[in-house]
């Protein structure tokens, strides 16, 4: 089945995403969402890229990385370097911070992704741990003190298109032919290679759109919040991420993107009790794991047959004899 | 050379701690497979335990002893609870559940005793020895770490090898189907040596606020990583090897202090664990595995 492009679903969904764009922009500019929620809107956003970019690597290729939180501080730490100190524009601060993370994804992942399972964890926290030790002994940098002074580049629509881009962008290599050898390589090592599928570079590839995605964040992130020191790309922020994909569901795009507009929402309200936010999202990940192994969403994804299907469910409509055996 | 032998004294005392921590990690994956990213945790919480002991007024002895004892405790609990169910599921789960149960006792850590930093008491008045006319130091607290270190060393290879519950331990970790049939119960199996390797991470833990004087929530993600790439550098699942592991990151990590920057430390621990999964997954003293499809 060929998709269309223009089919009615696609455009439903883009007149929804521009009015969003298009009321909270006026939002903004008339002063009804106010700072803080402008705050954890942005952050939500970059939470969004953060998670779909770490699915590829950790949910649709099955490859566990727990060194996310590197690739953010390349791309973060390189467009800052490109706007304040060589003096270039933010979208080609962007791109080079996004670039400079794939290459590190790449450079990390040749020899790293022939490991496997808790050994490629262990090499990847490994990774994104170097990363950041060598980002603080970097004078130029900053070191420990970080980078202050960035200008607030990043606004509304900057991190509204980005974020939609890299969801579609992520959700067309999931469906393609690519992504389709990478979810083989999920499910089976072993048969994904006997089938003709190149294991090693298609994890090589995950890995590195994973990375350059996660950099963006970076970069939107740096250009946001004025500041960025080694110590916000701790295994800390690693974690954070990966609890956004875990919970959501390894491998679901839809559940990932929940999970991280759900988590943000839920860490605003607990701004004042960090601690206390920590436990809950370490007996989050624990009960989820115990109860629900695969996450929220598992590996389904939002459609509007779904909708339709859990509305017909929901208002018990759609019973007939032939797919209801209770009842027959 | 002075330089040497001093951060050699250094690096062995630190790698004390690395190894016995090292070794509950060894022990554990060689028998469930399971990288128990939470055993730093109980480290952290062998400290404060001992900490706790000793700002009542115990000795150093009983402090340690009661620490070993609350964690081995700890180290059951937290095998029963989160880790048993997870036994047949796919490792990646488990290992997030590690990492979940990581957080969580850090995290609770935070919430009961607080963030800041503890000064552990002062057991042991600090005695220095000098030795080459004074070109080398050597602390009574560093000879009470090496010492307390090889003392439960050997210990442990008694266990392991002279008694019935270290013959299960060693049946389990070769074939745990093979053991059950042979009426071994993997469960106490698995229990046991969960106590056995969260008791030495306590110890260690005491032992580190002894050594350094500071203890705080958070103290235990370092180490328990850096213990983790010596357990893997000796080969995960080789008691020797975790011991040696230890020592020689302990060494490694003293002597790039000592000549370069001791900001480079951590760097230098991942980088040795990156080139030895690289270069030889199975560790110094590991067999190869052929993975069986």
């Amino acid at each position: 089945m060929k998709k269309m492009f223009f089919s009615l679903p696609n455009l439903l969904m883009a007149l929804l995403l521009l009015a969003f764009y298009g009321l909270t922009y006026a939002g903004l500019e008339q002063g009804w969402i106010d700072d803080y929620y402008k705050l954890n809107l942005f952050l939500i956003c970059i939470n969004i890229i953060l998670a779909v970019s770490l699915n590829v690597i950790n949910g649709m290729t099955g490859q566990f990385s727990i060194g996310h939180a590197g690739f953010m501080a390349i791309g973060a730490y390189g467009s800052a370097v490109m706007t304040m100190k060589l003096g270039f524009p933010f979208g080609a601060a962007l791109i080079v911070g996004a670039v400079g993370a794939a290459l590190a994804g790449l450079i990390v992942g040749i020899p790293t992704l022939r490991l496997k399972g808790d050994y490629l964890a262990i090499a990847t926290l490994g990774f994104g741990e170097i990363i950041r030790v060598i980002i603080l002994n970097i004078e130029y940098v900053g070191g420990a003190a970080g980078l202050n002074g960035i200008a607030q580049y990043t606004n509304w629509h900057w991190i509204f298109f980005l974020t939609v881009a890299t969801v579609l962008v992520i959700k067309n290599f999931m469906t393609s032919t690519h992504g389709r050898a990478c979810i083989a390589i999920r499910e089976n090592e072993i048969a994904a290679e006997t089938m003709g599928v190149d294991i090693t570079r298609y994890k090589v590839i995950a890995f590195t759109i994973g990375a350059f995605f996660a950099g963006l964040a970076g970069a939107l992130h740096a250009h946001y919040f004025y500041t960025i020191q080694p110590t916000t790309f701790g295994f800390m922020k690693s974690f954070d991420i990966l609890v956004f994909v875990v919970l959501g569901g390894l491998g679901s795009l839809t559940g990932s993107i929940l999970s991280a507009i759900g988590l943000t929402v839920l860490s605003a309200f607990l701004q004042d009790y960090a601690e206390l936010r920590m436990v809950i999202y370490s007996l989050l990940l624990i009960i989820v794991m115990l109860v629900r192994p695969q996450g929220l969403m598992g590996t389904a994804e939002f459609s509007y047959r779904g909708v339709a299907k859990l509305y017909d469910r929901l208002s018990g409509k759609g019973r007939g004899p032939g797919n209801d055996t209770a009842v027959g | 050379m002075e330089v040497f032998f001093q951060q050699l004294i250094n690096g062995l005392s630190l790698g004390s701690i690395y190894a016995l921590i090292a070794l509950g990690y060894t022990m554990v994956y060689g028998i469930i497979r399971l990288i128990n990213f939470a055993h730093g945790d109980v480290y952290m919480v062998g400290a404060y335990v001992g900490f706790w002991a000793t700002t009542q007024g115990w000795g150093f002895l009983p402090a340690l002893l009661l620490s070993m004892v609350v964690c081995a405790v700890l180290g059951m609990v937290i095998e029963r609870l989160a880790y048993k169910r997870l036994r047949e599921a796919p490792r990646i789960a488990v290992l997030i559940t590690a990492i979940g149960v990581s957080f969580f006792l850090e995290s609770t850590g935070v919430l009961a005793v607080g963030a800041k930093v503890r000064t552990f008491p002062n057991v042991f008045p600090e005695v220095k020895f000098q030795l080459f006319n004074g070109a080398i130091v050597v602390t009574n607290r560093q000879l009470v770490i090496m010492v307390v270190t090889v003392l439960l060393m050997l210990l442990l290879q008694y266990i392991v090898h002279r008694t019935k519950i270290g013959k299960a331990m060693r049946a389990v970790s070769h074939d745990a189907q093979a053991a059950m049939l042979m009426g071994i119960n993997v469960n106490n199996t698995v229990s046991a040596t969960f106590a056995i390797g969260s008791a030495l991470a306590a110890a260690a833990g005491v032992l580190v606020g002894v050594y350094y004087n500071a203890i705080n929530p958070y103290m235990g993600i370092m180490p328990g990583l850096k213990a983790f790439v010596a357990a893997v550098v000796g080969g995960i699942g080789v008691i020797p090897g975790a011991f040696v592991g230890g020592l020689s990151l302990g060494v490694i990590e003293a002597l790039v202090s000592g000549y370069g920057s001791s900001l480079w430390r951590d760097a230098v621990a991942f980088a040795l664990l990156i080139i030895i999964l690289i270069v030889k997954p199975s560790g110094l003293f590991g067999s190869n595995a052929r993975e069986k499809v």
